[in-house]
């Protein structure tokens, strides 16, 4: 595939989706634990807002999501501040991203803390331990067991969904491949070369998520016949 | 549909004048269109998807190379590139072929409209997620019901048609409900290929209005409804059905004629401890 000296600017593209992807998975991750304990909470003021955050992100398209927070925030903060602050795309992106993802994952951690057995909670609420201690020592290091393949499978949905931010400008991979399409005038070649690129990153993290499960598994692979 | 410049008069006639709700009333209809075409485009390639994913899934659980390393390749592009870059592809992208330019009917009539574009990438994307779906399902029912199937001496044929597909098809309805739910949110796409769908049309109204906030929030609550309307529709066709799965539990004299004497169901209660 001739990619008339469009190589480069394609690989930097395909440098800030991946930055983007990394930067709202790690916001999405602790919004997403946060918000799984606030779904499992007794108290009501804490549980509402979680199940109704998770049920309506779930069910709006990621790219009003992009939208809103790029265009509409700014005019929020206009309004009810008489601030003017110019987010860039970078930032509404993560934030739109993480937001979604968080969504899900609340979904999957919520899932997964159902699976540890009972009595390990409460075996280490007879021993004494403080409610952070036991989450941080007991569940948190099981949890990331239970709820990797669930993670794993979001992860890939999010690489994927950090093309929509292209919409809004950001110079990711799909929007430099748009460059070079309207450049070149050969759009079938660019957005070829990027579905390829995309397609590679996914095999590579479907393989190290692979690894990831075994490793966090090791200590149960013995133990099947 | 004259019945939205019938309501959005009454907004009008509501709002006499004010802003917002002035512009809410005149916008109102646009924003209808959008939904009226959003709500096509899920439901035919869902149709579409739906019909293309069953051969799709036959080729990828077969034991034939030749079968299904395509079906295998096809359900990996789809699922591992996203919406966008399909999209783009097929509305962009195939412009650059000169043949398919000059082949007449095709170009002129389908390829070139973004209509027929985004409905063709979002059949063969959601054709390959079901397809997936399927194949999960096909390789999970109880081997003793493909053996039942087989000792009836039914043909290989008849095996997938009368019994094997339609147990997967009710294995993955839930799970068809979700898929239809991402590609009622994929469908937002659409705007980017210069579609006037529910997203295309309320970018447009604020682009006029300079209303950010609230259209956009407008829309958010109308796909909230329409994902609320299909979650609601799936489930009654997850009733209907797997119907037997979740039986009605009659009273007992319903079931066992014998309890229907009186005399017997005396005797019957003595029985039972």
């Amino acid at each position: 595939m001739d990619l008339h000296g469009f190589g480069p600017l394609l690989l930097a593209g395909t440098w800030i989706t991946l930055k983007l992807a990394f930067v709202s998975l790690i916001f999405g991750l602790l919004i997403g634990l946060l918000v799984a304990l606030a779904k499992r909470s007794e108290r009501l003021w804490l549980r509402a807002p979680a199940t109704a955050y998770t049920t309506l992100m779930r069910g709006l398209p990621e790219l009003l999501l992009v939208l809103i927070i790029y265009f509409g925030i700014t005019e929020l903060l206009l309004r009810l501040f008489d601030w003017y602050v110019e987010i860039s795309a970078f930032t509404a992106g993560v934030a739109a991203l993480s937001i979604a993802f968080g969504a899900y994952a609340a979904e999957v951690f919520r899932g997964a803390m159902q699976e540890l057995p009972k009595g390990q909670v409460e075996a280490a609420q007879a021993l004494g331990l403080s409610p952070w201690a036991i989450f941080y020592l007991v569940m948190l290091p099981q949890l990331w067991r239970l709820a990797l393949p669930g993670l794993g499978n979001l992860f890939l949905v999010l690489l994927k969904d950090t093309a929509l931010v292209s919409v809004i400008g950001l110079n990711d991979l799909m929007r430099q491949a748009y460059v070079a399409a309207g450049f070149t005038k050969l759009p079938f070649t660019f957005y070829l070369a990027a579905a390829a690129i995309y397609l590679l990153l996914t095999i590579v993290f479907m393989q190290l998520l692979r690894w990831m499960e075994q490793r966090a598994n090791r200590g149960y692979a013995e133990g099947r016949h | 549909m004259d019945w939205l410049w019938v309501v959005s008069d009454w907004l009008q006639a509501l709002a006499a004048g004010h802003e917002p709700w002035e512009s809410y009333a005149r916008y109102f209809p646009q924003l209808m269109q959008g939904v009226w075409l959003t709500l096509q485009l899920v439901v035919l390639s869902g149709i579409a998807g739906f019909i293309l994913a069953i051969p799709l899934a036959l080729m990828r659980v077969s034991d034939r190379a030749w079968l299904w390393v395509p079906a295998y390749s096809y359900i990996f592009f789809f699922r591992g590139t996203p919406l966008l870059v399909q999209i783009f592809l097929v509305y962009y992208g195939l412009s650059q072929f000169e043949w398919l330019r000059q082949s007449g009917w095709l170009w002129n009539e389908v390829l070139s409209h973004a209509y027929w574009c985004a409905i063709i990438t979002f059949s063969l994307h959601t054709a390959a997620y079901i397809a997936e779906l399927f194949r999960g399902a096909l390789q999970s029912i109880p081997k003793g019901e493909v053996e039942a199937a087989r000792a009836l001496g039914l043909s290989h044929r008849q095996q997938y048609s009368r019994i094997l597909l339609p147990r997967a098809f009710g294995m993955i309805l839930p799970a068809y409900g979700n898929e239809v739910i991402l590609m009622l949110k994929g469908s937002a796409l659409a705007s980017t290929i210069t579609l006037l769908d529910l997203m295309g049309a309320t970018r447009n109204v604020i682009a006029r209005t300079y209303m950010t906030l609230e259209f956009f929030l407008l829309a958010g609550v109308l796909y909230l409804l329409i994902a609320a309307v299909f979650i609601g529709l799936f489930r009654v066709l997850e009733k209907a059905y797997n119907a037997h799965q979740h039986a009605v539990r009659l009273p007992l004299n319903q079931i066992d004629p014998q309890l229907r004497d009186e005399h017997l169901r005396q005797q019957v209660k003595e029985d039972r401890p």
